[in-house]
């Protein structure tokens, strides 16, 4: 109680020490929650500047996967780190300055103009009583600006489209300014149009240095805008690589379970996943 | 689609205009300042009525002549100078500290619960205080001991037992689930109400010292009560309004603001903690008045946005000058008489709280 209100009174943090040439690193992850295992031994690693997708069938365990890198749960074994560090051993505040998450569809306070919401993005950066400054408002409209929610500035969140609400929850994320973005579908209920939108941004992201992973399900849309894709099966990554060499129908049979034809995307070469169900 | 789209810098009249759009979002000093000289105003009015009218000018020189230690002046009744001082201005001064802690308290509860209709009783303070004081009023246990006066004591006592034990019920390994709070709270209530209602059956038959309390009044208020009920009240509001702003990332949801680097089971605590301490502070020297922490902070909400660093001092200020108002209306309405003030702020509490609800109905279809 009274380590809490010391807490109170903590100024802004300075960065956290962290190797930026590092990116994510996941090694043999085993996690469960209570008696049922989810994650049995994963390997996975993900370089600044890549933007990774992890595809799997439902309750495979890539929302846990995601919990693991942000730190907010713990590894039964294995370790976790983000640049070089053991993340889930970091304080809340610190973890928030090196790794941003979206959720999955998420809750934005009613009421709520959407740039004070992607201020809480500065969260992380300030400290208990200190209030944003003028320099954190202008993060915050760069990261509004990065996701073309610029013009949305001053409109209510529960006013907003589905698609103009997750580009907001992602410029919220972009305002942490943390070395790596992780999403948790961040496609799930936009349109065609707001699908690739969102997905070109995170891509940008991925080239401006972050080292960005979504849980992503749409496996072609992860192979037009993605480097790398991990397929996860039975808690474990089954393959990982390029989109061009991993998308195959053995490998989605052996995920899924699902017969599939992979076609030639016309344009640009890049796989195109469709069901093969008579 | 926007991967086409080559992307250039915004134009700086295109940024002057979203700044100057922006311009709402800036902190509104001068309705906290509006809101104290409210405050003032209401204080004043209530200071000057009464069963005997004191003109502004007189109360202000007495005022003068009490705050500069002079002779009271030569001018005023001396009788006035006592029921400015001894009588109306510590029941002011308790009743708008009282307001202000409840209201306060109920907008960090609003907050916490992320529901508009939560207010400072929520989790079991006023059934644990109601049980407490009634166990001192109706037991034969001395009202005072070497001094001091036990009301207080033992009904601030109850609400803080009844608030821990329904947190440390709802408390597990993996943080403590709000729902399960408030269920915990309901449990404890129904538990502490059917003790009271118990010990007031079985009592003497005059329970109208309890009745009294229960419904909350300033009779006899005194500077001592507000000076006790300010060394809870001021640090316990000072940690809700510096959580204000953590409160504003906790309206998303409990694991988002964790993934912003919110400490969220510590705040939640502190919450709790600074809510519960002030709430038992306010009720145990003025007993169960209801509706200031449902309404103010929901006036302020309904009327002026969203943000808790605004809410939590507004609702203060609100608070304080709507019970300051409802006790002067419980002290004249039937003159000479008296009603208790929880029947004042009801009467015009529950009126505000059905337009609210009639007002939500109408926005859902």
């Amino acid at each position: 109680m009274i380590r809490s209100l010391l807490e109170l009174a903590r100024p802004r943090l300075p960065r956290p020490e962290h190797d930026p040439a590092s990116g994510i690193a996941i090694d043999d992850v085993w996690a469960s929650y209570g008696d049922r295992r989810v994650l049995s031994g994963v390997n996975l690693h993900a370089k600044p500047g890549s933007f990774t997708a992890i595809a799997g069938p439902n309750g495979v365990g890539k929302s846990t996967l995601l919990k693991l890198m942000a730190g907010t749960m713990k590894p039964a074994r294995g370790s976790v780190r983000v640049g070089g560090v053991d993340i889930a051993s970091l304080p809340a505040r610190r973890r928030a300055a090196l790794v941003a998450v979206v959720p999955q569809d998420p809750d934005l306070p009613p009421a709520t103009a959407a740039v004070e919401v992607v201020l809480m993005g500065r969260n992380p950066h300030l400290g208990t009583l200190s209030w944003e400054s003028a320099e954190d408002l202008s993060i915050a409209l760069e990261a509004m600006r990065m996701t073309d929610s610029e013009r949305l500035a001053d409109r209510h969140v529960d006013r907003l489209s589905g698609g103009e609400r997750q580009r907001v929850a992602v410029a919220l994320a972009l305002a942490q300014q943390t070395p790596a973005l992780l999403l948790d579908e961040p496609t799930a209920n936009l349109d065609l149009a707001y699908q690739p939108a969102i997905m070109d941004t995170l891509r940008r992201q991925a080239l401006s240095g972050k080292t960005v992973i979504a849980a992503v399900h749409d496996l072609t849309l992860a192979a037009q805008f993605c480097d790398r894709i991990a397929l996860m099966c039975d808690g474990t990554v089954l393959a990982e690589g390029a989109p061009a060499e991993l998308i195959t129908p053995e490998n989605i049979a052996k995920a899924y379970g699902a017969r599939v034809s992979v076609l030639s995307h016309p344009e640009t070469g890049k796989p195109i996943v469709v069901s093969s169900w008579r | 689609m926007a991967r086409q789209t080559r992307r250039r810098p915004p134009a700086p009249a295109a940024a002057a205009d979203l700044a100057s759009r922006l311009v709402g979002l800036r902190y509104p000093w001068w309705r906290l300042l509006a809101g104290g000289l409210a405050l003032a105003a209401a204080a004043m009015l209530a200071a000057s009525r009464g069963s005997v009218d004191i003109p502004l000018g007189a109360l202000l020189d007495i005022l003068a002549a009490r705050m500069t230690g002079a002779a009271s002046p030569p001018d005023v009744p001396a009788s006035w100078d006592t029921i400015l001082w001894h009588l109306r201005l510590p029941r002011v001064a308790l009743a708008a500290l009282v307001g202000g802690g409840l209201a306060i308290a109920g907008a960090a509860y609003q907050g916490l619960f992320k529901n508009p209709l939560a207010d400072p009783y929520l989790v079991g303070v006023a059934s644990g205080a109601g049980l407490g004081a009634t166990l001192v009023l109706l037991t034969g246990f001395p009202l005072v001991v070497g001094g001091v006066a036990m009301l207080p004591i033992a009904a601030f006592a109850g609400g803080i037992a009844a608030v821990s034990a329904a947190y440390s019920i709802a408390r597990s390994a993996a943080g403590t689930p709000l729902a399960t709070l408030i269920l915990a709270g309901v449990a404890i209530s129904a538990l502490a109400g059917s003790v009271t209602s118990l010990l007031m059956i079985r009592s003497d038959p005059d329970l109208r010292p309890v009745i009294s309390w229960l419904l909350g009044s300033f009779i006899a208020a005194e500077w001592s009560d507000s000076a006790a009920a300010l060394m809870y009240l001021a640090p316990s509001l000072a940690v809700i309004i510096a959580l204000a702003r953590i409160l504003n990332v906790m309206q998303l949801s409990e694991e988002h603001a964790a993934m912003l680097g919110v400490e969220v089971e510590k705040a939640k605590l502190l919450l709790i903690a600074a809510a519960t301490l002030a709430t038992a502070a306010a009720v145990s020297f003025s007993g169960l008045i209801g509706f200031v922490g449902l309404v103010a902070p929901h006036a302020v909400r309904l009327l002026w946005g969203v943000d808790y660093r605004f809410i939590l001092p507004m609702s203060g200020l609100v608070g304080a000058a709507f019970l300051v108002l409802a006790d002067l209306v419980a002290r004249t309405v039937v003159s000479p008489g008296e009603l208790p003030v929880g029947i004042v702020t009801a009467f015009c509490g529950a009126p505000f709280f059905l337009y609210v609800l009639m007002r939500r109905r109408r926005s859902i279809t």
